[in-house]
């Protein structure tokens, strides 16, 4: 099977802290992948990380057979271009209209007549049915519609590798559904392979082929969404079902109750 | 007593060492803006439109308050030199006052307080709405395509207002001096085209704001590319724009009126 993404014994922190370990993951081409975790388990830091926006300290990220850490600038940005990125909130352009935020790439990065360019923008906006924004600002769009535009952006090119950051983050319900058959859409349209790095386990699992779970930093669980619905490991029930108790704990460490309301000597 | 005098001088000591290497930080960062300029040059609509937004916004403030600073001249200088019998010579010592020192060193500091500002708050603002890492993830270099039509928008834009800037001062001086105060029209032009040196007067004050225009551009856009990507961090950011470059621009006019009064050799 041909891998879009290969992670192997990946180590990567910030600092002294190690924010993921021995990372083994990889996204066959083709597939919608979803790696989910709770907030601040390096979900984000991976995708950064398949993205060369980081480098691994340890280990190795190979993007369309091409290890990340042996590229020089050049090389790095190269592979970029076929790469595209949904940001947590979409991250378009606040200074360029809808259009031009769509256009940016091919302006950027072709030489194609500007006919063409207003062609493939408008095919673009209307694939995410947001042709009738082209002319509005970003500000001037509800959050979804923002993530929408961020969409038809990031697939401007015809990626061969689409990483989505969050996208179902402060979405109301149609939205979100519309986000993700979107999501799905355009992974098959294109021919693409998708990453999607979230931790709304109801929605991305009606969509994606395959998942990862994510925790403390390291791999915990991983299967299909038959699989990880089915799954009895205490980690996994508790993050799908959404409950409070299980072994992820609701409570930050820190000092006892005793201690945070009591006297100094933990007398109540 | 021995501690508070070792607590200070390890102050002063790293106060020192961080400014040392923040202005070694920003010098590098210069480095890498001309490194990726040729998309400025290549692509010259982008620093136009950065004039615009750096030069042609600031013209309003620029102008007034030359005009202002012009006429405040023209009234110290006229009540000062009359009392020599010499009145007349106003013109002249308006005209060198703002080609020399006023124009360059006011319009930058005005600048660095209104396009400085703003350019830093923009650069930051792109930074913590992830706009600048979305456009590195489209293979786009946010300093060639975002920093560097900044900087040289600035570097452009502040000599031409230094130069409207001491245009507009000398009009507040003939206001105010010939219009209201009756000195002679003929001699305050007359005496001031005698006195005034092109290159000594003119093309040296050009140099300083040209001076000045990357001082300025360069710590606005460094505050704006390093800013936290906070609402704290990009107000502190734009703030020690204004700061560090109205230091700079007093101190590097010191040091280049320094070498201009000894003729550069």
């Amino acid at each position: 099977m041909i891998h879009q993404v290969e992670i192997r014994d990946l180590n990567f922190g910030y600092g002294e802290q190690l924010v993921l370990k021995g990372i083994n993951l990889t996204v066959p081409k083709g597939s919608l992948v979803a790696i989910m975790g709770l907030s601040g388990c390096g979900k984000t830091t991976l995708l950064r990380l398949m993205g060369g926006q980081l480098l691994a300290r340890q280990g190795s990220v190979c993007v369309a057979g091409q290890e990340l850490n042996h590229m020089n600038e050049a090389q790095l940005y190269a592979m970029r271009r076929q790469v595209g990125v949904l940001f947590q909130f979409g991250a378009l352009f606040t200074d360029l209209s809808v259009f031009d935020n769509v256009a940016f790439q091919m302006r950027e990065h072709t030489r194609l007549p500007e006919s063409m360019i207003r062609d493939l923008t408008l095919m673009k906006l209307n694939g995410v049915g947001l042709r009738g924004v082209q002319s509005l600002m970003p500000a001037e769009l509800s959050g979804g519609m923002a993530r929408r535009v961020a969409m038809a952006r990031a697939t401007a090119l015809d990626p061969a590798l689409i990483l989505y950051d969050e996208p179902f983050t402060g979405l109301d319900p149609i939205s979100l559904g519309a986000i993700g058959r979107l999501i799905r859409q355009l992974n098959d349209a294109l021919g693409a392979t998708s990453v999607l790095v979230t931790h709304d386990v109801q929605e991305s699992m009606k969509i994606v082929d395959y998942i990862y779970f994510v925790s403390d930093g390291v791999i915990v669980a991983q299967g299909t969404p038959e699989e990880i619905h089915a799954s009895a490991l205490p980690f996994v029930h508790q993050f799908v079902w959404g409950e409070a108790d299980g072994p992820l704990p609701f409570h930050y460490p820190g000092p006892t109750l005793r201690m945070d309301f009591g006297d100094e000597r933990g007398q109540a | 007593m021995r501690g508070a005098w070792g607590h200070g001088l390890r102050t002063v000591g790293d106060t020192t060492l961080s400014i040392v290497g923040r202005i070694g930080a920003v010098v590098l960062f210069l480095g890498q803006i001309l490194r990726h300029s040729g998309t400025s040059f290549r692509r010259f609509g982008l620093v136009i439109r950065e004039v615009y937004f750096a030069g042609v916004q600031s013209l309003i403030i620029i102008l007034v308050s030359g005009l202002f600073v012009g006429m405040v001249l023209g009234l110290q200088g006229f009540e000062t030199l009359q009392s020599y019998g010499s009145s007349e010579s106003v013109g002249v010592l308006v005209a060198l006052s703002l080609m020399r020192e006023l124009g360059p060193v006011v319009s930058a500091l005005l600048f660095a307080s209104r396009a400085g500002s703003a350019i830093t708050a923009e650069i930051g603002l792109m930074k913590a709405t992830e706009q600048l890492s979305a456009m590195e993830m489209m293979a786009v270099n946010p300093l060639a395509r975002v920093v560097a039509p900044r900087f040289w928008g600035g570097v452009i834009s502040l000599p031409l207002l230094a130069v409207l800037f001491a245009a507009m001062g000398i009009l507040g001086g003939f206001l105010v001096t010939v219009v209201m105060l009756g000195v002679d029209s003929g001699a305050f032009w007359s005496q001031m085209q005698a006195a005034v040196d092109f290159h000594h007067d003119i093309l040296n004050g050009v140099i300083k704001s040209l001076v000045f225009g990357v001082a300025v551009s360069a710590i606005a856009t460094f505050e704006g590319y390093e800013a936290p990507p906070t609402a704290e961090g990009v107000s502190g950011a734009t703030t020690r724009t204004v700061v560090s470059s109205s230091l700079a621009i007093l101190a590097l006019d010191l040091l280049l009126t320094a070498f201009m009064m000894k003729g550069w050799n």
